[in-house]
């Protein structure tokens, strides 16, 4: 029984040191009871801020994502342009991405586990400072020195022992939200500094970009003339004589240059 | 009797019960001494996993004080020390 032991001997001095003793016992009553509201609140914010940091990283994950699909998208092209060069240094940072974004959603995960834990510890704390306010009442009700010590001391030592572990779970809970939250204002201000994103915004100082920009617009051009071509090819066809008509009015065309 | 692991609420496990979690706990006990975080961290789930097979959730809404308080199920094993200081965890 060793461990289980010891951690309940110390934590329960701890809680019941933690709480305040007043002279009057129907005092402590309404100074716990207070203290209770106090953590209520607390454990509130906290999960507030837990949700907050959660949906940064989720709004992180999806820039990131975003970013992710677009070297794809750039890489495929590359190749179809015949640059495997450009293609592999899209996938390369594409691949630096990926495990940014493993690392973002390991973090989501765990700050999404910290919320529903906080979550529950709120729903207990709640259920339990509701009978605490109703015992209370009833004490102060039917108050007798004599036996009120004893059921005051009941109420304060289960209520108390509640509070230690829920203030244990949001101090837990704000170490674990301030070490993400250093990380996600690094990415942050990665993605601010466009660090991250230049590799993806065509025309935006990223040399991917600019070189299939640059080699799509010279097939652009490519296409347009062709089209040009093929439009002007219908008119020989009007007038009949396809295989010999076309060839000579191109030497005409030269001959007339 | 009331065992509570912390971060999840109060579970009421039977007296004897208590002989197979004993052996549990000796283990997380010699992985803190042993400083070894990969034996600690079985040893605690398997102690934490006894109680929730063993145990029903107490009653939400009593003002019970539990008869064994363990550690979180996450915790590691410089917090589980922390726990067993005096000056350790738990907010004052």
């Amino acid at each position: 029984m060793s461990i289980m032991k010891r951690i309940s001997l110390i934590f329960r001095s701890k809680a019941n040191k933690a709480l305040d003793k007043a002279e009057d016992p129907r005092e402590t009553l309404d100074y716990s009871y207070q203290r209770q509201l106090d953590l209520l609140s607390k454990v509130r914010r906290g999960v507030a801020d837990v949700a907050t940091s959660r949906k940064r990283v989720e709004l992180q994950v999806n820039q990131l994502e975003a970013q992710s699909t677009k070297l794809q998208g750039q890489a495929e092209k590359a190749i179809s342009v015949g640059r495997e060069d450009l293609a592999r240094e899209a996938l390369t940072r594409k691949s630096g991405l990926t495990s940014q974004i493993a690392d973002l959603k390991a973090q989501h995960a765990q700050l999404q586990g910290e919320e529903e834990k906080l979550t529950l510890a709120q729903q207990r704390l709640q259920a339990k400072v509701e009978s605490f306010r109703t015992r209370k009442e009833t004490i102060k009700a039917t108050y007798t020195a004599a036996e009120a010590q004893t059921r005051i001391n009941e109420a304060m030592s289960g209520i108390g022992e509640e509070m230690g572990d829920v203030g244990l779970a949001i101090q837990r809970a704000e170490d674990k939200t301030a070490q993400m939250q250093a990380r996600a204002g690094a990415i942050d201000e990665l993605i601010a500094s466009g660090a991250l994103d230049d590799v993806s915004q065509v025309g935006a100082g990223d040399d991917i970009a600019r070189e299939l920009d640059a080699m799509s617009s010279e097939s652009d051009v490519e296409v347009e003339l062709a089209r040009l071509k093929a439009a002007s090819q219908p008119q020989a066809i009007e007038s009949g004589d396809i295989l010999s008509e076309s060839p000579e009015k191109t030497t005409t065309e030269d001959e007339q240059k | 009797m009331i065992v509570r692991i912390l971060g999840e609420g109060q579970y009421d496990v039977a007296e004897d019960a208590l002989e197979q979690l004993n052996q549990y706990d000796s283990a997380v006990e010699a992985a803190v001494e042993a400083d070894d975080p990969k034996a600690f961290a079985a040893a605690l789930t398997r102690l934490l996993d006894g109680v929730r097979t063993v145990g029903v959730p107490h009653q939400v809404e009593s003002l019970d004080e539990s008869d064994l308080i363990l550690p979180p199920a996450d915790a590691s094993i410089d917090e589980v020390r922390a726990l067993l200081s005096d000056d350790g965890l738990i907010p004052g």
